[in-house]
């Protein structure tokens, strides 16, 4: 029942979704508005299909409907119920559902909002968000369908890959497709300029906070990957430079680069041009990142599948970049409007700087991800791009960027005088470099750190610089401390949400730059009573258990932990899945604020006399989850809605 | 070679002896290496993983590759020849950094070369840019209805 | 001619989706071993019966050293039953077959043979020394060896009938001492 009602369900709302996005383009080129409308609610009915199909699905999870193959394939008797649900986007055809569902949910806010304020516009990127709706229900109907029927009906399924049944399965998935499909927003938006000829400020004024919610949750999305893999991949790392993260990364590259390249168009009205070419690039990256996931051409951690669905995403992704860049071309003229700049030291050169960094990066990692195809391709070798290459390529760029951060935010518009110049930042460089000493004196000793403590120095000082002199001018008219603080955010939110998503960046930087400098790890095999030491803390095996539990079998190991005095007992673990084919170590560890301790354990003896661990100490990670935090709070601020201006 | 190679071993004695605090008194010897072991390691490809390093790996066959590792250095095998031992037998790809050698080198100046295009279309526009500003300050702004009807209409455009 | 050059941006895209798309021709997993074409590397293990397993004593044959492992499933599982073939047809006219299992547990593996009736001398590879030296990266691998103890050939992958007779009725039919082509 469910399959075929699943299927039908699809099947019409895949119509819809083409017929309207066909209404809408019409109703776009002949001004009728009862076409766009119908375009309208063909978009209305596509969400409340997905909708319905969504629902219908997780009934067939919670309800252990084995009829269904994808229910079949990814949950058991045996899975947990929270299990049930975030399963439902477990797999390939769960992930197809989840971001149509999403499209088509910012296709109905689009509706209900947008309506009034987007005029000429407003049918073209119904339009456009149809048609990117029309294929991945088109994947999702032909390709890769949930809704598939199983016959004969299995007793009990396979279960769900033992590496989702984990916390981060039900944010990083939601918060990463969020960010990847919020980026088609301002896309459809660019494609609608391009095709109205009007590509002056307008759509970018509209979308501005779309843009900043997309970029959001990307950044999300990335940090908690990073944590799920910390936590629970068991190689003691966040970030591999797979190609998957590097399909996540490349958006959020080029994405951050049009965040601050808009500020220019708004106000200078310049790089009209340019921002176009970039929001189609970060939403191509989308693309990319889907097909890349999805066509098993490369190598990765989390390649779900090949076969045609590759060529699907392959053909939409050309269809895509040689519309997009077929319009830029036909539009070039109006596009290729004249700049001017009083001067090379200003804030739009700082920002055009950031841009040429940001997207320098941005195709380094994608040359870098698609090397090894290319090296098959030209020398018939295969080749690998991994971890040691993009760190080192990247890094300088990184640090470039953050350095910049200091300069962009306090540079004059325009011109920037030498006097401005040293007041603002006269004081953060030479605190700068003072920092740089003491660092260097303190003993601190890869140049990289050094380097990266000095600038996040100087950047901090700048922040703190501005904010400060802000709050005294402000406390000159009789305000109080705090309340000139707050006001002084709430006014200027835009710009105070910036600088607190600037200071989230450094902070992770610190952590990214303390972990890599100075984490350590040993390995060793320990009988039990036995002991290792690593930074000071000593780790003694105390023993092994085994237990079952709902749907896998598990062997604990004990270890005590201390250092000096008795700080903990972690409890790493294997677990025996009947359907995998080796175990899945479940790590355990201790976080601090400076240092955690990381703990897999590897190899035992059957009788529990011996156990071979893999023994880290994690410096500074922390600090990259916090500085998570602080970016929410960041943009949180800089999404609020306006303080009344004097108009 | 062997005094290079004694230096070495100095330092990663004393690397070891500043980050193992006191090392467990039976086995000097390992923790010694410890750390180069994992530079070799981190060197390698975990080839049942998907682009972990063989240092990072959790799975059998990464800690099986990684006693391998420690046998040949504790055997007497410099850095190299244990890396150069693994790219024997499974070739180029067990590397997870290409070697920046012939057709490799694209992948590795790549980023430099991005950059400095990059760098050199900002110069081209900025000094477009302000010779723009400069022509366009120079230029008297007489403003005749002709021409502010055109900028009027301009404006139009824009919104 | 200077209008034309706009429409270089959007042609500049298909190098890339090129790429991309010869991307689908290739498997990522399928690495080529730069060993084919070399001597095989010497190794000496104790088979599951207790006997002595090592490359040395069978010079001269045509071998043939297959990597498996109890978990490998479901290639290991379509494999047997063809090697085990195999094994009865060729043991008699020069062909020595060695099964390797790796990264198991002995139970499995003794299972495993058990299930499968497989009678050609399996060892167990318990420190992983060997299968690194063979550069195996994945199960099931199978080499070929000619009678000078040079690998000649590398199937990844589950093998069939048609594959197996193919390759050793070329590598039977060269006599011992004369060099093949590589």
């Amino acid at each position: 029942m469910i399959p075929e009602i699943g299927r039908a369900a699809s099947l019409v709302a895949l119509v819809l979704a083409l017929g309207g996005a066909v209404a809408a383009t019409a109703g776009g080129r002949t001004g009728r508005s009862a076409l766009v409308e119908a375009a309208q609610r063909a978009g209305v009915g596509v969400f409340v299909l997905i909708s319905f199909c969504f629902a219908l699905l997780t009934y067939a999870f919670l309800t252990f409907d084995f009829s269904v193959r994808y229910v079949a394939s990814n949950t058991n008797l045996g899975t947990p119920f929270y299990y049930r649900i975030t399963g439902v986007w477990g797999a390939l055809e769960g992930s197809i559902i989840l971001w149509a569902w999403m499209l088509a949910l910012y296709t109905l806010i689009i509706v209900l909002r947008h309506r009034e304020t987007t005029r000429e516009f407003y049918p073209w990127v119904l339009a456009v968000m149809l048609s990117v709706l029309a294929f991945f229900l088109l994947v999702m109907t032909v390709a890769a369908s949930p809704f598939e029927r199983l016959a004969p009906v299995p007793a009990d399924g396979r279960g769900l890959n033992p590496l989702l049944e984990d916390t981060g399965m039900i944010t990083h998935p939601v918060a990463l497709y969020l960010g990847f499909t919020g980026l088609t927003v301002p896309f459809a938006f660019a494609i609608a300029a391009l095709v109205t000829g009007r590509v002056g400020d307008a759509w970018i004024t509209m979308t501005r906070r779309w843009t900043i919610i997309a970029w959001y949750f990307l950044s999300l999305g990335l940090l908690i990957g990073g944590w799920w893999s910390y936590h629970v991949l068991g190689w003691g790392g966040y970030w591999a430079w797979d190609p998957v993260e590097n399909a996540a990364f490349m958006p959020w590259l080029a994405a951050t680069a049009f965040l601050h390249s808009v500020m220019i168009q708004e106000r200078r009205r310049m790089l009209k041009l340019w921002n176009i070419s970039l929001i189609i690039l970060s939403f191509t990256l989308t693309l990319f990142g889907t097909f890349l996931t999805r066509s098993g051409i490369i190598a990765s951690v989390h390649a779900f599948t090949q076969g045609a669905i590759g060529i699907l995403f392959l053909s939409f992704l050309a269809l895509v970049v040689l519309v997009a860049l077929g319009l830029v071309a036909l539009r070039w003229d109006a596009l290729r409007a004249q700049g001017e700049l009083d001067s090379v030291v200003s804030r739009e050169s700082a920002f055009l700087l950031n841009n040429v960094l940001l997207i320098a990066a941005t195709f380094t990692v994608f040359f870098g991800t698609v090397f090894p195809l290319l090296s098959e391709a030209v020398r018939g070798v295969k080749v690998s791009v991994g971890a040691p290459f993009f760190n080192q390529v990247n890094i300088p760029l990184f640090l470039s960027l953050i350095f910049l951060m200091g300069v962009g935010p306090l540079i004059a518009w325009r011109r920037a005088s030498t006097d401005n110049l040293r007041r603002n930042f006269l004081w953060p460089v030479a605190l700068g470099f003072l920092a740089a000493l003491v660092a260097f004196g303190a003993g601190v000793r890869p140049t990289l750190a050094v380097l990266t403590f000095a600038t996040t120095v100087f950047v901090s000082a700048t922040i703190a610089l501005d904010f400060g002199r802000a709050t005294r001018a402000r406390r000159r008219t009789g305000e109080r401390l705090l309340p000139a603080m707050g006001g002084l955010l709430l006014r200027h939110n835009r710009r105070y949400g910036g600088f607190l998503v600037h200071f989230g960046v450094l902070v992770i930087a610190v952590g990214v730059t303390g972990s890599h400098a100075w984490s350590v790890q040993t390995e060793t095999t320990l009988k039990r009573g036995e002991h290792a030491e690593l930074a000071g803390y000593r780790v003694r095996f105390d023993g092994l258990s085994a237990s079952e539990e709902s749907n896998h079998a598990k062997v604990t190991g004990a270890f005590t932990v201390s250092n000096g005095r008795v700080l903990d007992v972690l409890r790493p673990a294997k677990k025996f899945y009947p359907q995998q084919q080796s175990p899945i170590a479940a790590v355990d560890y201790r976080l601090g604020l400076t240092e955690d301790i990381y703990l897999v354990l590897g190899d035992f003896a059957r009788d529990g006399t011996e156990a071979t661990i893999k023994l880290q100490v994690n410096r500074l990670v922390s600090w990259i989850w916090i500085g998570g935090v602080v970016i929410t709070l960041g943009a949180l601020l800089a999404i609020l809605p306006e303080a009344r201006r004097p108009a | 070679m062997r005094t290079v190679r004694t230096r070495r071993l100095v330092v990663v004695l004393l690397l070891g002896a500043t980050l193992c605090g006191t090392a467990a008194a039976q086995q000097p010897a390992r923790s010694v290496t410890e750390e180069t072991v994992h530079e070799v390691a981190a060197q390698l490809r975990c080839v049942v993983c998907q682009n972990l390093s063989v240092a990072d790996s959790p799975s059998e066959m990464a800690q099986q590759m990684r006693a391998i590792v420690r046998e040949r250095l504790a055997a007497g095998e410099r850095p190299e020849q244990v890396v150069q031992y693994f790219v024997d037998r499974y070739g180029e790809w067990i590397l997870l950094s290409p070697r920046p050698r012939g057709f490799n080198l694209l992948v590795w100046l790549f980023p430099a070369v991005a950059v400095a295009v990059g760098l050199v279309i900002l110069t081209v526009v900025l000094r477009r840019w302000t010779r723009q500003h400069r022509a366009s300050a120079a230029t008297p702004s007489t403003l005749d209805a002709a021409m502010s009807e055109r900028i009027r209409r301009e404006l139009e455009r824009e919104r | 001619m200077r209008r034309a050059w706009r429409w270089l941006i959007p042609l500049s895209a298909i190098p890339v989706l090129a790429l991309l798309a010869y991307g689908f021709r290739t498997n990522p997993r399928d690495i080529a071993s730069p060993l084919v074409g070399r001597p095989a590397p010497a190794f000496a293990l104790t088979a599951f019966d207790g006997t002595a397993v090592s490359l040395e004593a069978h010079r001269g044959r045509v071998v043939v050293v297959n990597f498996w492992a109890s978990w490998c499933y479901p290639a290991c599982y379509e494999e047997a039953p063809v090697l085990e073939r195999a094994w009865r047809t060729y043991r008699d006219r020069g062909l020595t077959l060695i099964g390797v299992d790796i990264q198991d547990k002995r139970e499995a593996a003794e299972k495993f043979i058990r299930d499968f009736g497989l009678t050609f001398p399996n060892a167990q590879d318990l420190t992983g020394k060997v299968s690194v030296d063979f550069g195996v990266y994945g199960v099931p691998e199978t080499f070929f060896l000619d009678r000078r103890g040079q690998i000649r050939a590398k199937h990844v992958g589950a093998l069939t009938d048609e594959i197996f007779r193919a390759n050793v009725e070329r590598l039977l039919a060269e006599p011992e001492g004369k060099p093949g082509p590589a």
